[in-house]
């Protein structure tokens, strides 16, 4: 059982990682889509610069979701203590 | 699984072991190169279909480079060109049976971001001077210098990790969904997959104009032409 503790608790540790690490940027992506969009509406001959701005905003945003992959990816197959 | 983190070895040429991504890589440069050598032999000043497709795209990375840094973008132009083309086709060189785009790997998205980086310290430097480089370290105050010297760091980084995280998960979900499901069930994921591609190549290239941008600092003593074209 204890040899087997280590992937149980690696698998377990990047399935929590990646489900509450997405909840934060997607909650966030959504907020600035919408107030974008609240923007265009209001101005639309503004939309080439607001877009452009937003999908700069949403990659620095989508970012932090990355890292969360990235460390769930690390304890699943780089893992040190395997 | 195979770990999206490891690489096999293909063959090695005398101490250096080449893999996948390294080919995949070869092929995309040597493509682009020949398509670019053989697309600007004739050149006239009456386009062709082809030329004026690419003066078309010439002109959008144009205005691009020219709203994001606020001057001439010619200086900058072959860089980021060529960021985003190398990227864009790399992300969809899945397409092609039996290639992993070379983005999907860690490596080829360190070199990437690596050219970035050397070139903002080199635009920096011929942009400000070495002096005026180093101060903008200082700015708003010495306080900041750890800081500053810190972003460096983490946004080269972070540029490597949010290509590489974006195209390993696109190619990671095709092949769990192919291995769970049929022949023609990730077809939607894989065009899904495009468009994350052109996203990211896009962001990609226009983070490096900004970062960049910044480095250079404002074109000293250019006022915006737009102005002066106005008054009579």
């Amino acid at each position: 059982m204890t040899e087997n503790l280590i992937p149980i608790v690696s698998i377990l540790a990047a399935a929590l990682a990646v489900s509450f690490g997405a909840i934060g940027p997607a909650l966030a992506e959504g907020r600035a889509v919408a107030a974008a969009m609240d923007a265009i509406a209001r101005q639309p001959e503004a939309a080439g610069t607001l877009s452009r701005t937003l999908f700069v905003g949403l990659a620095m945003i989508e970012t932090m979701a990355i890292y969360t992959l990235v460390i769930a990816l690390l304890v699943l197959f780089a893992n040190p203590f395997v | 699984m195979d770990s999206p983190l490891s690489l096999d070895t293909l063959f090695h040429i005398g101490p250096v072991p080449i893999t996948a991504p390294v080919l995949v890589s070869w092929a995309i440069i040597i493509a682009l190169g020949l398509f670019s050598i053989l697309s600007t032999r004739h050149l006239s000043l009456l386009p062709g279909k082809t030329q004026t497709v690419l003066e078309l795209f010439v002109s959008t990375i144009d205005a691009q480079v020219r709203d994001t840094v606020n001057r001439d973008p010619a200086p900058y132009r072959p860089l980021i060109g060529t960021i985003f083309l190398f990227v864009l086709i790399a992300n969809c060189s899945a397409l092609v049976p039996g290639i992993e785009p070379p983005t999907a790997h860690l490596e080829t998205d360190a070199a990437l971001a690596l050219v970035v980086f050397a070139a903002t310290i080199a635009y920096g430097v011929s942009g400000r001077g070495l002096k005026g480089y180093l101060a903008t370290f200082a700015e708003p105050s010495w306080v900041m210098i750890p800081l500053n010297l810190v972003e460096q760091i983490t946004r080269t980084f972070s540029l490597v990790v949010r290509l590489f995280g974006n195209v390993m998960s696109g190619v990671f979900v095709v092949g769990i969904v192919l291995s769970l499901a049929g022949l023609f069930v990730p077809i939607p994921l894989m065009a899904l997959d495009l468009l994350t591609g052109a996203v990211q190549a896009y962001i990609f290239a226009v983070l490096a104009t900004v970062f960049i941008g910044a480095a250079a600092g404002e074109a000293p003593g250019e006022t915006p032409p737009s102005q002066e074209e106005k008054s009579p």
